[in-house]
């Protein structure tokens, strides 16, 4: 089954990137994707995974990503009004943010997401769902502390964890 | 000049100012920390408005799609970079400017 996964996933970003449809390049497209899946295909889909619980994910996870584009942009008004601000009003401080997030999926995705929005910095990232963040001012710490991030994640790595 | 045009030149321009603020507030805040927070979100937006408008301008082709896959990749590469650098600084002992001290 991660074959099947990893060779469809290295065949379509081989066609994707070639453009070309004549039986040469068809041709060498499969046999590279082959060879990368028989290398590589423990590395993208690990032992023991399930592919249903791991599919629902990737699609939660696309439905959260709206959300995340909105919050990138206002981050970015947020962070050019203190850059341009003459006073430069920030007052950084650390935080330490404790979560039950515990896919490495969800790790992942929740220290892109501070990252990305308004304020935050992700400095540590732990297994046990412990994250040392950097914040730009009191409200950006208030707001991620109010924790609606780690709902949000939360609900993509779903009940099944 | 085309309504694409158009559409093409505002997004260009909305990515270059904030690759610009993104470059200004580098320079102005004080010390590693505060850096990174301009650096990992201006540069993200950034390159992602520039290559929208690219993508408009180009319209449906090949060249289209892997725009698409260059701003997901740079948007995942961009905050790992900027995670590894705070990580490395915080790792080395650099402590966090707080309000009040001497600019670093």
């Amino acid at each position: 089954m991660s074959h099947l996964v990893t060779f469809i996933l290295m065949f379509g970003f081989w066609i994707a990137l070639s453009g070309y449809f004549d039986p040469f390049h068809i041709v060498s497209g499969i046999v590279c994707s082959l060879i990368v899946t028989w290398l590589s295909h423990d590395l993208l889909v690990p032992k023991g995974t399930d592919i249903k619980i791991e599919a629902g994910r990737v699609v939660r996870f696309m439905l959260y990503l709206p959300w995340l584009l909105k919050e990138i942009f206002f981050a970015n008004l947020w962070v050019a009004f203190r850059v341009l601000h003459p006073r430069m009003p920030i007052d950084p401080r650390l935080i330490e943010v404790k979560t039950d997030i515990a896919t490495d999926l969800g790790i992942v995705t929740f220290a892109h997401s501070v990252t990305l929005t308004p304020g935050t910095v992700t400095i540590a990232a732990g297994k046990d769902g412990s994250f040392l963040i950097h914040a730009i001012s009191e409200q950006a710490a208030a707001t991620l502390l109010n924790g609606e991030l780690a709902r949000r994640v939360k609900a993509i790595e779903g009940t099944d964890v | 000049m085309t309504l694409v045009d158009v559409i093409t030149g505002v997004f260009l321009f909305l990515g270059c100012f904030f690759i610009i603020v993104a470059a200004v507030g580098v320079v102005r805040f004080p010390d590693i920390y505060s850096r990174v927070h301009p650096a990992g979100k201006g540069d993200t937006l950034g390159q992602a408005l520039i290559l929208v408008g690219l993508l408009i301008y180009s319209g449906m082709s090949f060249i289209a799609l892997k725009i698409v896959l260059i701003i997901g990749f740079i948007a995942i590469a961009n905050p790992t970079a900027s995670h590894a650098v705070v990580r490395a600084a915080y790792a080395a002992g650099v402590k966090p400017w707080e309000k009040g001290d001497k600019r670093q």
